[in-house]
């Protein structure tokens, strides 16, 4: 693949601490995102990824450490500022409306770029007609990214687990986010459903220059497509580098593989 | 009348301007392309083909799934005199360096990153293979290789040559003559390397035009473009008749919505190979076992119906009042709905070649009121050889000569034919050419067969592959590997059959279940199973695949000529016959010497009277990788008849 063009930092998280009671589930956290580039956060089991992404995300506040996004600091993040500022999510465990079709789903990722109100779009007459085209147009753009034309009609819930999955990112895409957090996009599913992932992942990356901060579990995967990893572990930070460096570090293989004492 | 592609096209652009010549579902809305729009689009593709140096004579390869840019590109290369040589889009990258050297190729045509990448692949070994465009240009944004373009490149540069030489493209489409090479067609081929079968303007356009007179098509008919464009039956279907009869192809949005966009389109007239009506019918026949009682009485109600008068009422025979009255009722709240959901509710035309078709399958279709007919042909006669008259359609011949065409069976029982759609040449290779064309015009076609006191063509096998049975109690009776495979077939649980037994002294077979029909069929017993291997050793599984072994064997019992083909011993093999892994062709026929040789271990079970045997096998997936797959099989027996009429012949 030819040089991709990465560049300053975009989201800057420093010295973040979460506790839930007595539990720590980060300590101190410190890392950084630069603009277009996939940023991996790995790391075993409850080491606090998701923790971390929901921080990101405003959906818990820190007890202590600040976020940078574009030059603004923040010590909490509020959800609805988060995502007018470009940041969209997907999830761990598919949050999707089950009952609604492939388009509708994504059509919700459109929420917020709708200028007309509930009522205009109740009579969806003049400028709420029009609008709703073009979101509707742009949905289409997305459907066709993601290759899901075979399934526009279908209720989500109907659609085996990787394609929910895709739907996700279809309806995260729909906010033409400038950064795009995936929790765990590949998992739960088989090697085909992995490659096609990947293969969007980068895309997305590529086309739209969007920059990605992932989880997962897969290390496979996440050394071949990231060019950042964080490591974290019982939600302490690691390592922190490129994947062949974050491969060689002892206390990563050792977080991963176990040693004896 | 004397035309060429090109010409034919320029006429419609003249003739009717705005109306449409393709659609294509873009954002999800169909949006069409009129015969002038093609006109022009085709008119800038050719001078931009003519600036990158394409001569009189060349080859283009052009590669994926059925585009309207590369069907215009497919003109663009003819109205320089070019030839289109289109290739299969699910080949890998070593099936395309044969022909691409063979033709001397220097330039490609292709859809998408996919078919880029397997071009620049096969280019380390076919370096003369110079200029390659694309036409969606997702993913490609960063390969730099050197003589690589977008579509958009080469129609802008077309734009800018014909400013410049106004003349260029009128003039070299003045000058192709219908006696030029067309199009070249690689026969996928079930032994050695594949053969170019080169077909003219004239051969081409003779059997499109004679097959559309047989059939009274005209421009107002609807065609779904969906089979690969490389097959000459879709180039003929969706090229040759498209150009001749001026009428609309529409293309899918991908193969996945093919189902979805023949309900859009609703088609007048449709072709498919048996195993599409198969793959439709399962997915009805699954559907109703999972709906309530009330509509499947009704569907079975109905069903019955349709199968006593249906066929009668399409071949225009008396049937009753009340059976009318019964049938239109039927047609209300059953065939019509159903015809509706399968998308070919307005249906005028349909046809199914390729393989024999099943007979419950076939007059399914005809008893809901599909107009479903066979017609026989091949790569090397352009198609049209025999088509089934309306009226006149009978589940196990494929129909009568029609016009232009010459049928005559030779000695040994092998149909020939002489007609002027009948290729010019295998491309660079007399000795294949002379094997099959004799000087005074007749074409082998390596079929056996016979014509019945009607008139109509029936065939029975490869006439290669017809073999005698040699020692036991059936010796000297005559094998028809393929007949019996078919029968074999035609059940909905039986995907792939291959059967031995020339010059042995009984017959044994090797089956590959269908996974959708036995899957669903286990899923109803409670029957846990893990994947195809898995399934196909349950024991359960074996007795559904015997019972239709000995229905086989009893239908055999009754033909005089086959009786001794029946079926003593079959096993389901560990995995399904792949065209990756060589054992099928992509028009997914088994190829039988590969096989016999590749599973040699279990035809030596088999008839060494062995109850199982273990193999590994390796397979090969799509991307190129390669893996295995082992099991121990379990060699069946299975129950034979003696012949129920008079001797084995």
């Amino acid at each position: 693949m030819a040089d991709k063009k990465i560049g300053d930092v975009i989201l800057d998280v420093r010295n973040i601490s979460l506790r839930f009671g007595g539990v720590k589930a980060l300590t101190d956290i410190s890392f950084d995102v630069r603009e277009h580039e996939i940023r991996a956060i790995i790391g075993p089991n409850g080491a606090g990824k998701s923790s971390m992404l929901n921080c990101i995300n405003g959906v818990y506040t820190p007890q202590e450490g600040t976020i940078t996004f574009r030059g603004q600091t923040f010590d909490h993040m509020n959800s609805r500022q988060v995502a007018e500022m470009g940041v969209a999510r997907t999830f761990q465990n598919l949050a999707l409306f089950k009952g609604m079709n492939v388009i509708d789903n994504i059509m919700s990722g459109r929420n917020l770029k709708m200028k007309t109100n509930l009522f205009q779009q109740a009579i969806r007459w003049g400028a709420a007609q029009r609008e709703e085209e073009e979101h509707r147009a742009f949905v289409e753009k997305i459907i066709d990214f993601l290759e899901i034309q075979a399934f526009r009609k279908t209720p989500v819930g109907r659609l085996p687990y990787g394609l929910q999955k895709r739907v996700d990112l279809g309806r995260a895409l729909a906010m033409e986010p400038q950064v795009l957090l995936l929790d765990e996009p590949m998992a739960g599913m088989n090697v085909e459903e992995k490659q096609d992932m990947c293969r969007f992942v980068l895309d997305v990356n590529d086309e739209f220059g969007t920059t990605i901060v992932l989880i997962e579990h897969d290390m496979g995967v996440v050394m071949d497509i990231s060019d950042r990893v964080v490591v974290l572990d019982y939600g302490k930070k690691i390592g922190d580098g490129a994947p062949e460096q974050v491969r060689a570090n002892p206390e990563v293989v050792a977080a991963y593989l176990g040693t004896s004492h | 009348m004397q035309q060429t592609f090109p010409r034919l096209l320029l006429e419609h652009a003249r003739q009717r301007p705005d109306a449409p010549a393709l659609r294509e579902k873009v954002y999800g809305i169909w949006q069409s392309l009129s015969w002038s729009d093609l006109a022009l689009l085709v008119r800038r593709l050719a001078c931009g083909l003519a600036h990158a140096g394409l001569r009189r004579g060349d080859h283009v390869v052009v590669v994926g799934e059925n585009r309207p840019r590369l069907y215009a590109s497919m003109l663009a290369v003819q109205s320089l005199g070019g030839i289109p040589v289109p290739l299969y889009q699910d080949a890998v990258a070593a099936e395309y360096r044969f022909p691409i050297t063979n033709a001397e190729v220097g330039f490609a045509i292709v859809e998408d990153q996919e078919q880029v990448d397997k071009m620049l692949e096969v280019r380390t070994e076919c370096p003369a293979l110079g200029r390659i465009w694309f036409d969606d240009p997702r993913g490609l944004r960063n390969y730099a290789e050197p003589g690589l373009d977008s579509l958009d490149a080469l129609i802008a540069a077309g734009k800018a040559h014909d400013e410049s030489n106004s003349r260029l493209f009128d003039g070299e489409v003045e000058s192709c003559r219908p006696q030029d090479v067309a199009s070249m067609f690689f026969t996928s081929g079930t032994t050695g390397n594949p053969k170019g079968v080169v077909h003219t303007h004239a051969t081409l356009l003779d059997r499109a035009s004679a097959g559309a007179r047989f059939d009274n098509l005209g421009p107002q008919e609807e065609v779904l473009a969906y089979l690969p464009p490389a097959w000459i039956g879709q180039n003929i279907f969706s090229y040759a008749q498209w150009l001749a009869c001026g009428y609309v192809v529409n293309c899918p949005e991908s193969s996945s919505t093919v189902t979805i966009d023949l309900k859009e389109i609703g088609p007048t007239y449709y072709f498919a190979p048996p195993r599409v009506f198969e793959g439709l019918l399962t997915s009805v026949t699954i559907r109703m076992e999972d709906a309530g009682a009330i509509k499947r009485g009704l569907f079975e109600h109905f069903m019955a119906l349709a199968r006593r008068v249906g066929p009668a009422l399409m071949d225009g025979k008396p049937v009753g009042l009340l059976d009318r009255l019964h049938y239109g009722l039927g047609n209300l709240c059953i065939f019509g709905p159903l015809r509706n959901t399968l998308g070919l509710n307005r249906v005028r035309v349909a046809y199914t070649a390729g393989e024999a078709i099943g007979p419950d399958l076939f007059t399914f279709y005809r008893s809901i009121g599909i107009n479903l007919k066979q017609l026989y042909g091949s790569t090397e006669t352009a198609v049209f050889v025999c088509l089934q008259p309306d009226h006149e359609v009978k589940a196990d011949t494929v129909g009568v000569p029609i016009e232009g065409v010459e049928i005559k069976v030779a000695d040994n029982g092998e149909i020939l034919v002489r007609s002027p759609g009948l290729l010019k040449e295998y491309y660079k290779n007399p000795t294949a050419t002379a094997e099959v064309l004799t000087t005074d015009g007749w074409y082998h076609t390596g079929d056996a067969g016979f014509l019945d006191a009607g008139g109509h063509l029936k065939i029975i096998d490869r006439a290669k592959d017809v073999g005698r049975i040699v020692g036991g109690p059936n010796d000297g009776a005559m094998f028809a590997p393929k007949y019996v495979e078919n029968k074999l077939k035609f059940f909905p649980f039986v995907k792939e059959a291959v059967a031995f037994g020339d010059r042995r002294e009984k017959v044994c077979a090797f089956v590959n279940i269908d996974v959708e029909a036995v899957g669903n069929w286990a899923e109803r017993r409670n029957l846990p199973y893990a994947g195809y291997t898995d399934l196909a050793g349950k024991k359960e599984v074996l007795d559904l695949v015997r019972e239709c072994v000995e229905k086989v064997n009893a239908d055999l019992a009754t033909d005089r000529m086959l009786a001794g083909s029946q079926i003593s011993r079959f096993l389901v093999l560990h995995k399904e016959l792949d065209a990756d892994d060589g054992e099928m062709t992509r028009t997914r026929k088994v190829k039988r010497g590969f096989i016999n040789d590749k599973y040699q271990v279990l035809v030596d079970a088999m008839y060494g009277g062995r109850t199982e045997q273990f193999i590994e096998t390796a397979v090969k997936f799509e991307d190129g990788r390669t893996g295995s797959v082992s099991a121990t099989l379990k060699i069946v027996d299975a129950k034979t008849l003696p012949a129920v009429s008079g001797k084995a012949a």
